[in-house]
């Protein structure tokens, strides 16, 4: 007998495409954060998917801080034109030469944090009234009481103690002139659920993904990858290594994973008996515990 | 990877639970304790809880702390807002709304509830049934989550004595008889030490039922949701403009109750207009049935008129189209409900403007009695209100669909969802 239930990738599915319909629905100018990595890769197919066989009705917007890995950028605008749809790229290069942000120095200089500033310019240029992200509640702890439709002041800013109570499936995207909302429609999914859903629905990912050599080094119990702009410490080294990444963002914090898996299910399979969460591998998370927390009140993602 | 384990965790089913109790009956221990059960916990994690347990000059690692969201919160030691916590067994995957107990506590805890299908109640075995607790079973009675799992929790404390856990299950029966709920389980744990939380503990010989896990992964949801009356609430209209799919039209949405299939009859909210269901697709597919929560795209046999906002549904059992509504409200704001004053109402995708034409009577949600002679409808106050709509909303009553049955209420000027109703 049929039983009339979904698994609990089919659920998450359907409710991910209704938040996307209800952007499009609810707002004038929505745009699409595209990241290059899993989750908005995993994002864009089901933006796809939920207007088919429309075209997405939102431009894709990369923050791009300069320091991405070149197999991300060529797999983007293949996406992009595959698609059809605009993109528009937020440089944080451009907002460092315009003297709006400033290099961070040192050794664990990163370009993560700059992201904030480009993104609140680009939003705010392109007047988009809501931004789609892959954020996923799962992530972090700040993440876990995080809405699908996130409010933001018009300083872009999140305040964790004034959010609108959400209920049912019954999105509130009202705003006033100058405001703007976030919208993570995959809230609900896991690392795991991101990757089977990928396996089920046979999404192509980047070749960074999977297995390959890459140079690299090692650095706070982790190893990252070496782009020729980086700083090494007089003890680190540069070493071929065996890699895949787990996630994919600015070169200086992505961590990798020392892996032969050439197969999504055999990455299934490590990240099964991995024992570190994924942003455990995001070296700029580790600054502080609360770090992801004050980057989400200045206007993170 | 075998491909046995890849195709076992695909056939997982997803259930959604909310916790209530009152502050320190082992809400966060009983989560804390799940995920770490369940290996949901990783190494990173446990290491920074194991240095924050130290940093309170704690002992042993304190598992409550994980679900500890936001650093104001820490700083205070409470929790203010509604979280959401994730773990999966072979069996389901869990999506845990963690309402922890507070001021807020009952926006909190309705807000949870509503996507909830399972509410697990603590109890702590030393207090018994008190007050609090009657007003959870009666919230999650009111947002209609169909099941209830009565958690009597630190048995430990009591020796794991019998006599204690019959007491109280008959002192939840009472409670259960006076506000009609149905479906409810009782289990004896203990948070802390994890009897009968996931294995069967061995201090509660005279305990034969399932352990809490085994009655989270065994609940039957498939009578959950609403598969007898078709609705289907339109989200948006899809028109390609493009050369292959140049006349293509179809309504895109989320399917909120009933069975669909091509071939069905179907009537068009509020026209009138009957036709019948050309196809149903999904990304690209033809596909032969759908059911909820499904979003898919319904194409018709005749060219109608539609917009967001209009519902498809069942020409044999049309829902109410009607502007006067009955409902029992949670409100959310400092500011209280007005009578006579105008809000906007958001109903499935339809958003209408509205009047408060009359405060019926507010709810003690400790007695669980109606009072007649204080209407002011404050924060966390619940009440049951007329409202009248500047046009007709297609519903039905939340008992019967608590998607077609469920509204927010929103204040014109701050655009805040100020209240949720749950239409009678
Ligand atoms: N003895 C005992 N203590 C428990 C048990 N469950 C929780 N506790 C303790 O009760 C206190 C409050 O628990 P907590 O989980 O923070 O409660 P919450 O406020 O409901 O989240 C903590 O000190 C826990 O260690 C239990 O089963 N037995």
């Amino acid at each position: 007998m049929e039983d009339f239930s979904l698994n609990h990738l089919k659920e998450l599915e359907a409710e991910a495409i209704f938040v996307m319909r209800e952007v499009a629905a609810q707002f004038e100018n929505p745009c699409l954060l595209f990241s290059g990595g899993k989750d908005s890769i995993v994002m864009a197919y089901l933006a796809k998917k939920a207007f088919f066989p429309a075209r997405i009705p939102f431009p894709f917007l990369h923050i791009d801080t300069g320091h991405n890995f070149v197999e991300a950028l060529e797999f983007r605008d293949q996406l992009v034109s595959e698609l059809g749809v605009k993109l528009v790229v937020g440089s944080v290069q451009e907002s460092i030469d315009s003297g709006k942000a400033v290099e961070e120095s040192g050794y664990n200089a990163s370009r993560n944090k700059l992201q904030t500033g480009t993104l609140l310019d680009a939003i705010e240029t392109n007047k988009f009234d809501a931004a789609l992200g892959g954020g996923r509640r799962d992530e972090e702890k700040a993440r876990a009481k995080e809405r699908f439709f996130s409010h933001r002041d018009e300083f872009g800013q999140w305040d964790p103690k004034n959010q609108r109570p959400e209920l049912w499936h019954l999105f509130n995207g009202k705003k006033h002139i100058g405001e703007h909302f976030r919208v993570f429609p995959i809230s609900n999914w896991t690392e795991m659920d991101v990757w089977q859903y990928i396996y089920q629905e046979n999404i192509t990912l980047p070749s960074l993904y999977y297995t390959h050599q890459r140079e690299c080094f090692f650095r706070d119990g982790q190893w990252l990858a070496y782009a020729p702009f980086m700083k090494l410490k007089p003890n680190e080294k540069v070493e071929v290594h065996t890699v895949r990444c787990r996630t994919i963002g600015d070169i200086t914090c992505t961590g990798l994973t020392l892996s032969h898996a050439d197969t999504i299910e055999e990455i299934i399979t490590e990240i099964a008996a991995t024992r570190v969460t994924e942003r455990g591998s995001r070296a700029d998370d580790k600054r502080s515990e609360a770090a992801m927390e004050d980057r989400k009140k200045e206007g993170y993602f | 990877m075998n491909t046995d384990s890849t195709k076992g965790y695909l056939d997982m089913q997803l259930l959604r639970f909310t916790t209530a109790g009152s502050v320190d009956d082992g809400k966060s221990t009983l989560i804390g304790r799940l995920l770490y059960d369940s290996k949901a916990i990783f190494e990173d994690q446990m290491e920074a809880i194991e240095r924050a347990s130290k940093g309170r000059g704690e002992e042993e690692v304190n598992l409550a702390l994980l679900t500890d969201g936001l650093r104001a919160e820490r700083e205070q030691g409470i929790t203010i807002d509604v979280a959401y916590r994730y773990f999966a067994t072979p069996k389901r995957k869990f999506i845990i709304a963690d309402t922890p107990g507070h001021i807020q506590y009952t926006r909190n805890m309705v807000t949870g509830a509503s996507t909830a299908n399972v509410a697990v109640i603590l109890i702590d075995a030393r207090n018994g049934v008190i007050e609090q607790t009657r007003r959870h079973a009666y919230i999650a009675n009111l947002l209609q989550i169909p099941h209830i799992v009565a958690c009597i929790n630190k048995m430990d404390l009591v020796d794991f004595d019998e006599a204690v856990y019959n007491k109280i299950k008959a002192d939840f029966v009472e409670v259960e008889r006076k506000l009609g709920i149905h479906d409810v389980h009782y289990v004896p744990i203990s948070a802390r030490d994890g009897d009968n939380v996931v294995d069967k503990s061995t201090k509660t010989p005279w305990y034969t039922g399932p352990t809490f896990l085994d009655l989270i992964e065994t609940i039957e949801l498939r009578r959950d949701k609403n598969l007898d009356d078709r609705r289907f609430p339109v989200q948006l209209v899809i028109r390609p403009m493009r050369e292959a799919f140049h006349d293509y039209r179809g309504y895109a949405g989320k399917i909120a109750g009933g069975i669909w299939k091509p071939g069905q009859k179907v009537k068009v909210l509020p026209s009138g207009f009957e036709t019948e269901v050309e196809a149903i697709d999904f990304g690209g597919d033809e596909i032969e049935m759908a059911f909820p929560p499904q979003s898919v795209t319904i194409r018709l046999k005749d060219e109608i008129d539609i917009s967001r906002g209009d519902m498809l549904v069942d020409p044999a059992c049309a829902p109410y189209a009607e502007q006067d509504i009955d409902m029992m409200v949670c409100w959310f704001n400092e500011k209280p409900l007005i009578e006579r004053g105008k809000y906007i109402i958001k109903h499935t995708t339809n958003e209408v403007r509205a009047i408060i034409k009359e405060i019926k009577y507010k709810v003690n949600i400790n007695t669980i009695e109606n009072i007649y002679d204080d209407k002011k409808v404050s924060l966390n106050d619940i009440a049951c209100i007329s409202v009248k709509t500047t046009k007709p909303l297609f519903f039905d009553s939340y008992k019967k669909n608590r998607v077609t049955g469920s509204v927010i209420i929103i204040d014109e000027g701050t655009n805040e969802t100020v209240g949720a109703g749950m239409i009678l």
